[in-house]
C-alpha cells in the first residue's frame, strides 16, 4: 500500500478562485490563540472574515480505535488524555457508561466524592479558560491569577489520585481509593480563599472597558442556531437556553444539590463569559454542599468480580486474590448491549457511546466531545466579524484540541 | 422513564408505520431501527412534531467484516424541551454503505457525518462537504473498521 504522504497543509480548498479584494490567511496550527493545534483557513475581505474553515486532526491519535483493544479498566487512562483540562469529567463519563452496562450500584460516599472532585475540576477548567482567553485578548496578568487558583486544585487532585493532569481517579464501580487524611481540611481552605479570588477576576476583567468592547456583540449566535449547531454547556446557556444536564438528565445524585443554572440571552462572547463566571460561583456552592455530605462509608461497589479488592483482603482471603488476578489478567465480562451516557462537563455535553459484545473489551467506544461540536459552529459565529475577533470567539468557545481530535 | 419514550415511538408509528423496523429497549434507553431511506423523514418528524430538536451525537459502529449488515449508524436525539433521549439506528451493508444526510435538518450533523465517513467509510449522500476530518486527506482506508489493523499497514511516514 502506498505510503506517499504529503503533510504540507493542503491548498486552501474553498479559496480556489481568489478575488482581487480577498485573501486567505492560514491561522495556525502553531498559533498561540488556537489553544492547541487548530488550523483555520480564513478568507478575508480586508479585515472582515468572509469564510472560516476549521481544519482539525493534528492531534488525532486514534483513541477510539485503541479502546477496542484495551480492557474496560484500561480504557480509563486513555480518557484522561482527551480533554486534558477536565480529565475527571472524562473518567466519570467513561466509568458511568460501563457501570450502566454492568448495572452497578455506587455507594453514597463515592458519589459525593465524584461530585466534589468534578466540581473542583470544573473550576480548574474554567480557570484555564479565563486565563487563556484573557491572554488572547492581551490581558496577561489574569492568566497568572487564574493559574494560581488552578494550581491549588491541581494539588488537591494530586493529593487524592497521585496524578495532576491524568488522575484516573474514578474507576468502574467507585474510586481508585478513598480521600487521603486531611483532604477535607485542604478543600475547605481552598473554598475559603476562592471567593476572594473570584472578586479579583471580576475586578481584573469584568469592569475592564477593553475586555467589554472586545467581547460584547462579538460572535453572536442566537438560540435556534445554537440548538441547530448542537452547542451545549456555557455556549448554549449564553444563547438563552437554560439547559444543564446536571439538572435535566441528572447523574451522581446531582438532582439533590441546590444550585442555579446561569443563563444569558445575548449569545455573544460576553454572554458566554458571564455564564462561566457565574458557574464558578455555582460550582463553589456544590463543592460546599458535597463537603457537608461526606460521611464515612465504602467507596467501592460491592461487586467482587469487577472492583479490585483491598490489598489487605488479598493477604487474608483466597477468593480476593483470585478475583484480583482474574480482573487484572483477563478483565471482566460486560453484558452485551449499548448505552449512551451524557454528563455536563465543563465545556458542555460530554457523551460516551459504549457498545459491548459481552467480552472484556468494548466493541466500540465513541466520545461526543463538547469541544468538537462547539468548534463546528465557529464559522457561523465568526463570519462577518473582524479577523481579530476570531481570536476572541475561539477563546469564548473554550475548546480543547485533545478532545476534538481524539 | 421509558414509558414516555414509548409514547414517542407510538406517535411515530402513527405517523408512518413503515418508518420503524424494530424497537429495542435496554438499560433505560430506547433504540428505533430505521430503514436507511426514511431516516431523513423520521428525523424531520421527530424534530418538528415531537420536540427532539437537538442531535446530540451521531456515530458509526462496525460489527465486523463477516457480518451483514455490517455497519450501524447511531443518531442520539435529545430534546431541549422535555429532555428525553432517543436513539435511531440505521443498518448498512458493506456493498452499499450509503444513506441520506441529515445536515439539512441539523447543521451539527456536518462534522459528525464527516467523522463517520472518515473512520468507517459510510457515505452520506447529499452532504455538502464530505471530506475526511480527523485523518489526512490522502489516508488509505477507514481506520475504525474492524479489519483495519490497530497499527496500520505500514509505518506512517511524514515525508
Amino acid at each position: 500500500m502506498s505510503t506517499a504522504v504529503n503533510n504540507i497543509p493542503s491548498p486552501f480548498e474553498l479559496a480556489d478562485q481568489p478575488l482581487d479584494s480577498e485573501m486567505t490567511l492560514s491561522m495556525g496550527p502553531q498559533h498561540p490563540s488556537t489553544h492547541g493545534v487548530l488550523r483555520l483557513d480564513l478568507r478575508l475581505d480586508g479585515e472582515l472574515v468572509v469564510k472560516a474553515i476549521p481544519d482539525i486532526g493534528y492531534l488525532h491519535t486514534g483513541m477510539e480505535k485503541l479502546f477496542e483493544y484495551k480492557k474496560y479498566q484500561q480504557g480509563i487512562v486513555i480518557t484522561d488524555r482527551m480533554d486534558y483540562l477536565n480529565p475527571l469529567g472524562n473518567n466519570l463519563v467513561y466509568v458511568m457508561a460501563a457501570e450502566k452496562l454492568l448495572n452497578l450500584e455506587i455507594p453514597e460516599r463515592a458519589q459525593v466524592i465524584r461530585v466534589l472532585m468534578c466540581e473542583l475540576q470544573r473550576i480548574a477548567s474554567h480557570m484555564v479558560w479565563l486565563g487563556t482567553s484573557a491572554l488572547d485578548l492581551g490581558a496577561m496578568s489574569v492568566f497568572f491569577f487564574c493559574f494560581r487558583q488552578r494550581e491549588k486544585i491541581m494539588n488537591l487532585i494530586e493529593a487524592a489520585s497521585g496524578g495532576r493532569m491524568t488522575p484516573s481517579y474514578f474507576r468502574i464501580g467507585g474510586l481508585m481509593m478513598d480521600l487521603p487524611a486531611g483532604f477535607e481540611r485542604r478543600v475547605r481552605q481552598f473554598m475559603e480563599d476562592f471567593p476572594e479570588a473570584l472578586d479579583t477576576f471580576e475586578t481584573l476583567v469584568t469592569g475592564n472597558t477593553i475586555w467589554q468592547s472586545r467581547t460584547q456583540g462579538v460572535g453572536v449566535i442566537d438560540k435556534d442556531e445554537a440548538i441547530n449547531w448542537g452547542l451545549t454547556g456555557p455556549c448554549l446557556r449564553g444563547s438563552g437556553v437554560g439547559l444543564d444536564l446536571r439538572r435535566h438528565n441528572p447523574y451522581c445524585g446531582y438532582e439533590t444539590y441546590d444550585f442555579d443554572i446561569p443563563v444569558e440571552t445575548d449569545g455573544d462572547c460576553w454572554a458566554r463569559f458571564r455564564v462561566r463566571m457565574r458557574e464558578l460561583t455555582e460550582s463553589h456552592k456544590i463543592v460546599r454542599q458535597a463537603l457537608e455530605r461526606l460521611k464515612p462509608g465504602p467507596t467501592k461497589a460491592d461487586a467482587p468480580k469487577v472492583v479490585l479488592p483491598d490489598r489487605d483482603d488479598m493477604r487474608k482471603h483466597m477468593d480476593s486474590l483470585i478475583h484480583h488476578f482474574l480482573i487484572v489478567a483477563e478483565g471482566f465480562n460486560v453484558p452485551e448491549g449499548e448505552v449512551y451516557m451524557p454528563i455536563e462537563a465543563s465545556k458542555g455535553e460530554l457523551g460516551v457511546y459504549m457498545k459491548s459484545n459481552g467480552g472484556p473489551k468494548p466493541d466500540r467506544v465513541h466520545f461526543r466531545g463538547p469541544s468538537f461540536v462547539n468548534l463546528a459552529a465557529l464559522p457561523v459565529m465568526s463570519e462577518g466579524e473582524m479577523v481579530a475577533d476570531v481570536v476572541a470567539i475561539i477563546g469564548s468557545l473554550d475548546i480543547v484540541l485533545g478532545e476534538i481530535d481524539r | 422513564m421509558t414509558e414516555k419514550l414509548h409514547e414517542f415511538v407510538q406517535k411515530l408509528k402513527d405517523d408512518n408505520a413503515s418508518w420503524i423496523a424494530e424497537v429495542k429497549e435496554a438499560f433505560g434507553e430506547v433504540t428505533i431501527y430505521v430503514p436507511g431511506e426514511s431516516i431523513v423523514d423520521v428525523c424531520w418528524a421527530l424534530k418538528t412534531k415531537h420536540g427532539f430538536d437537538m442531535l446530540a451525537d451521531l456515530c458509526g459502529a462496525d460489527r465486523g467484516p463477516e457480518e451483514d449488515p455490517r455497519f450501524e449508524v447511531n443518531y442520539h436525539l435529545f430534546s431541549t424541551e422535555h429532555y428525553n433521549r432517543l436513539r435511531l439506528k440505521v443498518l448498512l451493508s458493506e456493498d452499499a454503505p450509503n444513506l441520506p444526510t441529515v445536515t439539512t435538518i441539523w447543521k451539527t450533523a456536518d462534522w459528525h457525518e464527516r467523522e463517520t465517513y472518515d473512520l468507517f467509510g459510510v457515505i452520506f449522500d447529499g452532504h455538502p462537504d464530505l471530506r475526511r476530518i480527523l485523518l489526512p486527506s490522502d489516508f488509505d482506508g477507514h481506520a475504525l473498521r474492524k479489519d483495519y489493523p490497530l497499527r496500520g499497514y505500514e509505518p506512517y511516514s511524514m515525508n
